[in-house]
């Protein structure tokens, strides 16, 4: 069975990159342009991984990656943090809220499949 | 989707963070602090910065960069974002666009200016963090540079090493064991790792011994079903190295205790040093495929070696999943309520923060081509059902019929499906006024001038093809606006004002029109010295008589751009013709107001759409012409006695006791030859620029009705007082008339010989 992505990030370039990335590695994708849309989205998605943006409008990354943490069915579920700061401090709150593990964009096909590899079954 | 499709998707994007970045910053210009603005205002240029990334845009990305690194000194409140500040900003925000053209349409950029920027916004980020972290952070230390050692001799000593010829024989060399201990804390599993795919990505690695320490396990009634009790002691052979190793756990390594230590001999068995026998590590359950045969086997012996491979594997590495599983069979346990009404409350507060955001409507894009299309269509629409409404009012007199129900309907339709298609296309107008305030930024510079720039009714709309071709013109009046008709802060001071100068920039609808206003509050124009141009141009008669609207006006003479650099009289003179022109080109209307000392006021007014007009259509010597709704005040039936004869062949109309030029349409269009006699005609009461009305004479009104424009200036050529055409409902074309130049014509300034209409009717 294919392994469900939802992303969440709301630049529609990348959001469109991941789309293609996934699909092409053979991913289901669905997408969220940010945190508020992310967690509407959740459930009725039950994706097997999520890969999230961190800074959005209406609700950031950390924010999300608390929501799905808190939700008693989706709180299992690996989350990864797609962002450009690759400093400790902003992937030490991304773990903090809860993120499984990140990539440091620019975004690269190859890193962006080989961690949601990683952290999926 | 191709990657060339994500790109244009990528600087479309960009587009729009600049002009949400840009209006970020203008209001923290305005005093605005909220945290949520300079939020937006990070998001847009960190969003460029990434797309920029991926498509490997480096010069985009660096300038990004370190603007994004400033901002964020302002977002986490370190950097108050003063004037001086949001100076550089804005100027940085100018420089980003430029690099953004580049990148998309290949030309240069002005390099200088975005290294000077670079600098000042780094000594914007250093400055505070000099004053946060009391000393400087050291340089990054050099590497130790090992000078070539020269002896007396002179000669070099070759460098020599034996790493190369043990890097060419590795498999003769046994592979280095290492032993890892891997304690994994509840928190891994609460974020989403698993213990179990850890210790298969690090089976990739080599080959792996594994042994899972399950001392810590209690029994089942004090098992706390979200905590780890599971440890591992893993021997792996590999020659990937110790680093390897550590990636594997990069995800995880706060979450666990992890300790990984060369087993310096790889012959030393590790199996020593584990209390149980270890497990080969076989994750392949994870699939739900069956494991290889290893070798040649008897089957039984197979499956039941596949068996107890299974068996110790998930006795090792399913814990993970257990407890997971186990956690989530306990979630209804009455503890998790808490962290439900959480749940709910963040959900609460997140619709709450979404109402906020100015209710966002969903869009969607749609391919400029398709509306257009659909324009078209709709237009032929019209035109159709114009002509079907009169073939019906031919064939059936009586009108009684229900067709004549069916057709009203239809016409009604018609015009709503029009109304609807035109509001696709309607734009706010918001874009070329924020292209403005960089204008503005970038003339005041220039001249020296401090100027503030106000903006009013950005949101107003108008169809896009309007916006597009406002740009040029507007541009062209605000750089005027700044560097001629706002003073110097010097003179401004002696004057009694400011030394900072204000241009206002409103838009509005007015009357199915949007009205563009363009205000300063400069020194106004100096009428003596324009006239005195005027009269030096022969524009106008040394003797003329003037208004002094009339003398404002002038400055939209051709006559005036060619002249000289007219600077000294805040001159507005230079190019204002083209502006004139371009206006009018859209079917716009452009006229000045100006108080000596106390600045200008450009007024345009604009259609809302390029497609389709209010007309009234009417007979002027056996032809039928359209005239715009918007130009007409009023019609009326002049009297004989109301007309009075004035100069040599000039004729006034007195109405309601003021006087008003009649202007006979054709004559002005050498329709016919002699003039008509007014009693037998109609005359149109029309506002023309400059608020001056004129009695327009024709023949006899048609009626009242809406036409789609079809250009002339595409189809044929330019006709002087002609706007463009028009196709009636019986097939006829009509032509639209341009009233401000037929007034124009009247007052015999720009009575040009080309002004012949019997070459085009």
């Amino acid at each position: 069975m294919k392994k469900r992505v939802l992303t969440v990030d709301d630049s529609r370039t990348i959001r469109n990159m991941l789309l293609v990335t996934l699909n092409n590695a053979g991913f289901e994708t669905i997408q969220a342009e940010d945190g508020v849309e992310g967690l509407e989205v959740l459930e009725e998605a039950n994706p097997d991984v999520i890969v999230t943006d961190i800074n959005m409008p209406r609700l950031d990354g950390f924010g999300f990656i608390e929501g799905v943490r808190k939700n008693d069915r989706c709180r299992a579920i690996p989350i990864l943090v797609l962002t450009t700061e690759s400093d400790a401090e902003k992937k030490n709150r991304a773990r903090q809220a809860g993120a499984t593990g990140w990539i440091v964009k620019p975004f690269d096909p190859t890193k962006l499949i080989d961690a949601i590899e990683r952290v999926t079954a | 989707m191709d990657m060339n499709e994500i790109k244009e998707i990528f600087f479309q994007e960009c587009e729009e963070q600049l002009a949400e970045l840009e209006s970020g910053l203008l209001k923290l210009n305005d005093g605005d602090r909220d945290p949520e603005t300079v939020n937006a205002v990070f998001r847009a240029v960190h969003s460029i910065k990434g797309g920029a990334g991926a498509f490997g845009l480096d010069d985009l990305v660096s300038f990004a960069h370190v603007f994004e690194t400033t901002l964020d000194c302002v977002r986490s409140n370190r950097l108050d974002p003063g004037p001086e500040v949001l100076k550089v900003m804005l100027k940085s925000a100018d420089v980003l666009a430029d690099l953004t053209n580049a990148a998309r349409d290949g030309g240069g950029v002005d390099e200088a200016r975005s290294r000077q920027l670079i600098k000042e916004l780094e000594a914007l980020a250093n400055g505070e963090v000099l004053q946060a972290s009391a000393a400087p952070e050291p340089v990054a230390k050099a590497a130790p540079v090992v000078a070539p050692v020269v002896n007396d001799e002179g000669f070099q000593p070759v460098a020599f090493s034996f790493d190369d010829f043990e890097a060419d024989e590795p498999a003769l060399m046994e592979m280095p064991t290492y032993e890892i201990v891997f304690r994994p804390k509840s928190d891994l599993y609460a974020k989403g790792n698993e213990a179990t795919l850890l210790l298969r990505d690090l089976s990739r690695l080599g080959e792996m011994n594994i042994h899972c320490d399950m001392d810590a396990l209690p029994t089942l009634d004090r098992l706390s079903p979200e905590t780890a009790y599971f440890s591992w002691k893993i021997s792996l052979k590999t020659d990937k190295g110790e680093d390897a190793i550590r990636t594997v756990f990069e995800f995880a390594e706060w979450d666990c205790d992890l300790e990984v230590s060369l087993v310096a001999d790889g012959a030393a068995a590790p199996s020593e040093e584990l209390p149980m026998q270890p497990v080969p590590f076989d994750l392949s359950i994870l699939d739900d495929e069956p494991v290889g045969p290893v070798g040649v086997i008897e089957e039984e012996e197979q499956l039941a070696a596949q068996q107890q491979i299974r068996d110790a594997a998930v006795s090792a590495a399913g814990t993970a999943s257990n407890v997971l599983q186990m956690a989530q069979s306990a979630a209804r346990a009455p503890v998790e309520k808490s962290a439900g009404a959480a749940a709910s409350a963040a959900a609460q507060s997140a619709a709450a923060q979404q109402a906020a955001a100015s209710a966002a409507t969903p869009t969607i894009r749609v391919d400029l081509d398709r509306v257009d299309r659909l324009i078209n269509l709709v237009g032929e629409l019209v035109i159709n059902q114009a002509m079907l409404s009169q073939s019906v009012v031919e064939n059936d007199a009586n009108g009684t019929s229900s067709i004549n129900m069916g057709l009203e309907e239809l016409q009604q339709l018609t015009r709503e499906i029009q109304d609807s298609v035109m509001a696709i296309r309607a734009q706010p107008v918001k874009p070329v006024f924020q292209r403005m305030s960089r204008i503005v930024r970038e003339i005041a510079d220039m001249t020296g001038k401090s100027v503030r720039l106000i903006t009013e009714g950005e949101n107003t709309e108008v169809d896009k093809t309007v916006i597009d071709k406002l740009a040029e013109p507007l541009t062209h009046m605000i750089r005027n606006a700044v560097d001629h008709g706002l003073e110097t802060p010097e003179k401004r001071l002696a004057a009694g004002k400011s030394a900072e100068g204000t241009v206002r920039l409103t838009a509005k609808h007015r009357s199915g029109r949007i009205v563009i206003e363009l205000a300063d509050d400069g020194a106004g124009i100096n009428r003596e010295k324009v006239r005195q141009k005027a009269i030096d141009n022969d524009l106008i008669a040394a003797d003329a008589n003037l208004s002094d609207e009339e003398i404002d006006n002038l400055i939209f003479h051709a006559g005036f751009s060619t002249a000289d650099k007219i600077s000294d009289i805040s001159g507005r003179g230079v190019g204002m013709d083209v502006v004139k022109r371009s206006i009018q080109a859209l079917g716009g209307r452009i006229n000045i107001s100006s108080k000596p000392g106390h600045g200008s006021v450009f007024t345009m007014s604009l259609p809302l759409t390029l497609a389709v007009l209010d007309g009234m259509v009417v007979t002027v010597a056996n032809q039928t012409l359209v005239v715009p709704l918007t130009a007409i005040v009023e019609t009326l039936q002049p009297e004989a006695a109301a007309i009075h004869s004035f100069g040599s062949n000039q004729r006034l109309i007195s109405i309601r006791n003021s006087f008003c030029p009649l202007v006979d349409v054709g004559r002005i269009l050498n329709f016919r030859a002699s003039q008509a006699n007014p009693v037998e005609g109609v005359a149109l009461l029309v506002e023309s620029e400059g608020g001056g009305q004129r009695a327009l004479m024709v023949d006899a009104i048609q009626g009242q009705r809406q036409v789609v424009i079809k250009s002339l200036e595409a189809n044929y050529t330019h006709v002087p007082g002609i706007a463009a055409a028009t196709i009636l409902g019986d097939g006829r074309v009509a032509l639209i008339l341009d009233v401000d130049t037929i007034v124009a014509a009247s007052r015999g300034q720009s009575l040009k010989p080309e002004m012949s209409l019997a070459a085009a009717g």
